[in-house]
């Protein structure tokens, strides 16, 4: 089965390629160079004046687990507004903030994405985060595995335990959960809560066990890098949202002492305590680190003003936000001495000071940092506004006028504490290209995705060139996933399940006799039954494991 | 379909003895999974070691091998599916209820409910919702088993004796020998409030140590929690008693509350039977709440058996809606009162019933006067005859299966002690939906 695109205007950034008209082969699902000599295409599609990209990652997206399901649960209301009735080919579900997952799936893939990363995987629930990614259709999807305030790796901090032993430990559990990568949330923090203490800053210990969120980034940062997992250490920092954490996400980027690392909304984590009501824009600051930190990465967590829901595994910061919950009502949980979940549904609105001033900050970061490569676009999806507004936030980054058009309605104080429309920079689309394809396939490491490059898979989408870019990036004309045509004119035509990709550092399994020993101690779950199989995500047709290399595994630690 | 067809109505293939260790029990919510079993060569199941009287007569019971019935006749699987799809396609309004079954049935229950229209309700409801309600309302402050376990130092019961529903609570979570952060474990200490007349004996610390027990008629809880609550809250009561139970009890125990520094709240919804139960779980929640305020304190809403816990995560993540929800519309709607199966049978709203009950014989569907579907456990004795009888093996003993424990948080594989000719819940709602 061969397929050719014929004539479309492609960009490519992976390779380098920024609007060049060029047909490109699809044979039984990935790209190839061409066709073979006397190969029949089987199919062609006219693609003369339309855009062609890779299909979109988006690489922090809360889409599958627990807190997830207890924001659905928590808000009939949100979804009375968005009923999804069945077609002949799609389930039925429904929409807006927390939509169900099958609606996940039907609607990234019509909006031209074909892989989303769930980023906060707990272990102690990451089968259930499996389950749900399971039934999102189309889109291929992954986990970061959360570590940082579970009491195994803090009990071996606190142990003095070296950084092999810890390596051993971050791979198991990578392998354990099926993930693609390491997340920390509040380091420390998640677990200081469970002792009481509601805040934690960068260099202050945890109340139990004596250790820092610094010497935890440190350790974990380090780990993910010297077991060759391409996605850096995905860092949820301290203070999330609290005036003058400019400065906590500053320390952190130098905390990891020039590992990789990824901080993630960090748009929640860019307020300065300036002007009358102390609350300001960090975001010059920010953008200025990002500029010069080469290892560091981030993505932006833009809000949107309607209503949405927070869902978070930072149930510190959670738990003192509740109030602010509208409508006022939350979840939070401690979780198997391994995370924590909050969940609080909240209405962001443009005539509220902070809630302005959050947006400005956004798009500040996103246009004062230079380097498209390592700065990423997301909304934190439900946290800062549902997935279904990245159209909305492309004519954010595209289009000044629009911009500032918006920006002009805000509240007015917030526009005074905003540099923002001073601001002339325009996204082009080689640029959207590489925030939401070649960079996030690079930064999540999967090597064959993101690109249109002969090996790749061939997920690919086709847009109409639109100078309303919102609307352009709403419908494309043609979604192929895995070489088929999932997508057309906006709307699924083929239901598939897309892969779970993974990584499988290499590791030495003397570990889990350790492992095994604190289970057996402490836990209300075997150790074996913690674990999940390749054949459960696999189970009832769906999409199987994918194992992404870990290409650059480096010598263990002297 | 065929290996069913050729399988359904043989007895089972005489088995090697073999012994599981790390056996996951779906008995109750706890999903205790260190349960040693033994397989004899008849395919009978023993519990050696860790057992509870609900594993015993879970994994204990006398294996039934029958074949499916149409209108009380012996049929062949096939002919049975296409029977229970003719029936759903031919009703305006299905119900299907009892939705005893593990995360994989669900899955394929829920795909046969969207196609087919069909309202959802499960056996285990009644309870459940009273719990939802709350955390549609208010939300709520809780926390998993294993958090208890390494945690808790003052443990308040409301209204149950936790053991008759969840046996091996105490021994797993209250008074295990090894805990985490330092503290010993034998001077945890327990309180229950309400009920009369319970089992308060495992509340006695390996020490010897008596729990403290508050009783009361169980209707008059929302009083009772009325009152803590408020105490909590740091009010003055001027009442000198509640339902019997002295106000400086209570007060003594709000102190208690306050000055522990990770306090656990347990009720059993299902054991709150009374009306408008719902706000007795919001005073037990919201106490909970206020003493976050200065303190740690965690709820902890015990249920999960007969996989409710499982149907209401998978109806939730698929549909957006916890039960009790329909599809008759083409989408999803959600209302916790007019979808209750019991009003739907009673009003005569519902003209098809599709039981589905595997864990558990004896759950039978209420009589309703409309075509009848019984998809459940093999030794099943419907008192009437239903329209269709189609026997499925038991998720944890004869197929693999994944189950949500009782905080919903953790979810555990269960797995296949033997061979069995009969075909899995999720298999045949997945013929069903293909034949509808």
């Amino acid at each position: 089965m061969l397929i050719k695109l014929a004539g479309g205007t492609v960009y490519d950034p992976a390779h380098q390629v920024d609007g060049k008209v060029m047909d490109i082969y699809v044979r039984d699902g990935r790209i190839v160079e061409r066709p073979r000599d006397g190969e029949t295409i089987s199919k062609e599609y006219d693609l003369r004046g339309k855009v062609v990209m890779a299909g979109a990652i988006d690489m922090h997206t809360h889409i599958g687990g627990g807190k997830v399901n207890i924001a659905r649960m928590m808000l009939p209301e949100d979804h009375r507004g968005d009923p999804v009735a069945h077609s002949e080919l799609c389930g039925a579900g429904c929409g807006h903030a927390a939509p169900s997952t099958l609606t996940t799936g039907y609607r990234y893939a019509e909006m031209g994405y074909t892989a989303g990363f769930e980023p906060a995987l707990l272990p102690a629930n990451a089968r259930q985060s499996h389950l749900e990614m399971g039934d999102t259709p189309i889109i291929d999807k992954g986990g970061y595995a959360m570590l940082g305030s579970d009491d195994l790796l803090l009990r071996m901090l606190a142990a003095k335990q070296d950084q092999n032993a810890i390596n051993d430990y971050v791979a198991w559990t990578l392998h354990a959960t099926q993930a693609i990568g390491i997340k920390v949330v509040n380091p420390g923090g998640i677990s200081a809560f469970k002792f009481n203490q509601r805040s934690l800053d960068l260099d202050e210990n945890n109340p139990f066990y004596q250790v820092t969120p610094r010497d935890i980034l440190k350790v974990l940062s380090r780990a993910v890098h010297e077991l060759g997992v391409p996605h850096p250490l995905h860092v949820h920092g301290n203070n999330l949202g609290v005036p003058g954490n400019v400065e906590t996400t500053l320390k952190t980027m130098g905390a990891v002492e020039g590992f990789p690392v990824h901080l993630t909304h960090i748009q929640f984590h860019s307020y300065g305590t300036e002007g009358d009501r102390k609350f300001s824009s960090g975001a010059a600051a920010i953008a200025e680190a990002l500029n010069k930190y080469k290892n560091v990465s981030a993505d932006v967590g833009q809000i949107l003003f309607n209503q949405t829901v927070t869902c978070s595994g930072d149930n510190m910061v959670q738990h003192r936000n509740a109030g602010h919950g509208s409508p006022r009502k939350s979840v939070i949980m401690d979780i198997e001495c391994d995370a924590g979940c909050g969940v609080v549904p909240f209405k962001y609105k443009d005539q509220n000071f902070v809630n302005a001033l959050q947006w400005a900050i956004g798009l500040e970061i996103f246009l004062l940092t230079d380097d498209p490569w390592r700065i990423f676009l997301t909304t934190d999806h439900p946290n800062g506004a549902p997935f279904t507004s990245y159209p909305h936030l492309i004519k954010l980054l595209m289009d000044k006028s629009f911009r500032n058009e918006t920006f002009a309605r805000l509240n007015l104080d917030a526009q005074a504490m905003s540099t923002l429309n001073s601001i002339d920079r325009e996204y082009s689309l080689y640029e959207i290209a590489i925030m939401t394809r070649a960079g996030a396939a690079k930064l999540v490491g999967l090597h064959d995705r993101g690109h249109l490059g002969a090996g790749a898979g061939a997920d690919i989408t086709v847009y109409t060139n639109d100078a309303d870019r919102e609307k352009m990036f709403a419908k494309p004309d043609y979604v192929f996933k895995d070489g088929e045509l999932v997508v057309k004119d906006g709307q699924v035509v083929k239901v598939t399940w897309g892969h779970t990709h993974t990584v499988k550092p290499e590791f030495d399994r003397g570990i889990e006799k350790e492992i095994k020993k604190y289970f057996d101690s402490y836990h209300t779950m075997n150790m074996e039954h913690f674990k999940i199989s390749s054949e459960e995500i696999a189970e009832g047709g769906r999409g199987g494991v994918v194992v992404q290399e870990c290409k650059g595994r480096r010598e263990k630690t002297a | 379909m065929e290996k069913f067809a050729q399988s359904t109505g043989l007895r089972t293939r005489p088995a090697e003895a073999h012994t599981f260790d790390t056996v996951t029990c779906p008995g109750c919510g706890l999903l205790c999974d260190d349960l040693l079993i033994k397989r004899d060569v008849e395919s009978k199941l023993q519990v050696v070691d860790k057992g509870c009287a609900k594993s015993i007569a879970f994994f204990e019971r006398p294996q039934e091998t029958i074949s499916p019935r149409i209108a009380g006749q012996p049929a062949d699987l096939q002919s049975a599916i296409k029977k229970a799809a003719e029936i759903l396609r031919n009703a305006n309004q299905p119900l299907i209820a009892g939705l005893g079954t593990e995360v994989l049935g669900m899955r394929a229950i829920m795909g046969v409910a969207d196609r087919a229209g069909a309202t959802l309700d499960h056996m285990n409801s009644n309870g459940t919702i009273r719990n939802t309600l709350v955390v549609q309302n208010s939300g709520w402050q809780i926390c998993t088993l294993t958090e208890v376990r390494n945690r808790v130092d003052l443990l308040l019961i409301v209204g149950t004796d936790v053991v008759s529903l969840f046996p091996r609570f105490f021994e797993r979570n209250v008074w295990n020998t090894e805990s985490m952060f330092g503290q010993e474990t034998a001077s945890r200490e327990v309180v229950y409030l309400g009920g009369r007349n319970i089992d308060t004996a495992p509340g006695i610390s390996p020490k010897g140590v008596q729990p403290t027990v508050l009783p009361c008629d169980l209707e008059r809880l929302p009083e009772v929690t009325a009152a803590l609550r408020a105490l909590v809250a740091g009010k003055k009561l001027y009442a000198q008693e509640v339902a019997g139970i002295a106000i400086s009890d209570l007060e003594k125990l709000a102190a208690r509350l306050h000055a522990a520094k990770y306090s656990v709240v347990a009720w059993s919804a299902a054991a709150l039977n009374f009306p408008h139960a719902e706000l007795t779980v919001q005073n037990i929640t919201e106490l909970v709440v206020h003493l976050n305020n200065t303190t740690r304190s965690s709820g902890q809403p015990l249920g999960g058996s007969e996989g409710d816990m499982s149907a209401n995560q998978v109806s939730t993540w698929i549909s957006g809606y916890p039960v009790r929800n329909s599809f008759m519309r083409t989408y999803p709607e959600y209302d916790p009162h007019h979808f209750s199966a019991a009003q739907l049978i009673t009003t005569g709203e519902a003209d098809a019933l599709l039981w589905v009950s595997t864990f558990n014989p004896e759950h039978l569907p209420l009589p309703i006067k409309a075509p009848t579907v019984i998809i459940g456990h093999a030794n099943m004795k419907p008192a009437i005859e239903p329209d269709v009888f189609i026997p499925v093996g038991t998720p944890g003993i004869d197929h693999k299966g994944t189950m949500f424990r009782s905080d919903s948080v953790v979810s555990l594989p269960l797995s296949k002690l033997r061979e069995s000719p009969l075909p899995s819940l999720a298999e045949v709602f997945t013929a069903i939906q293909a034949a509808l």
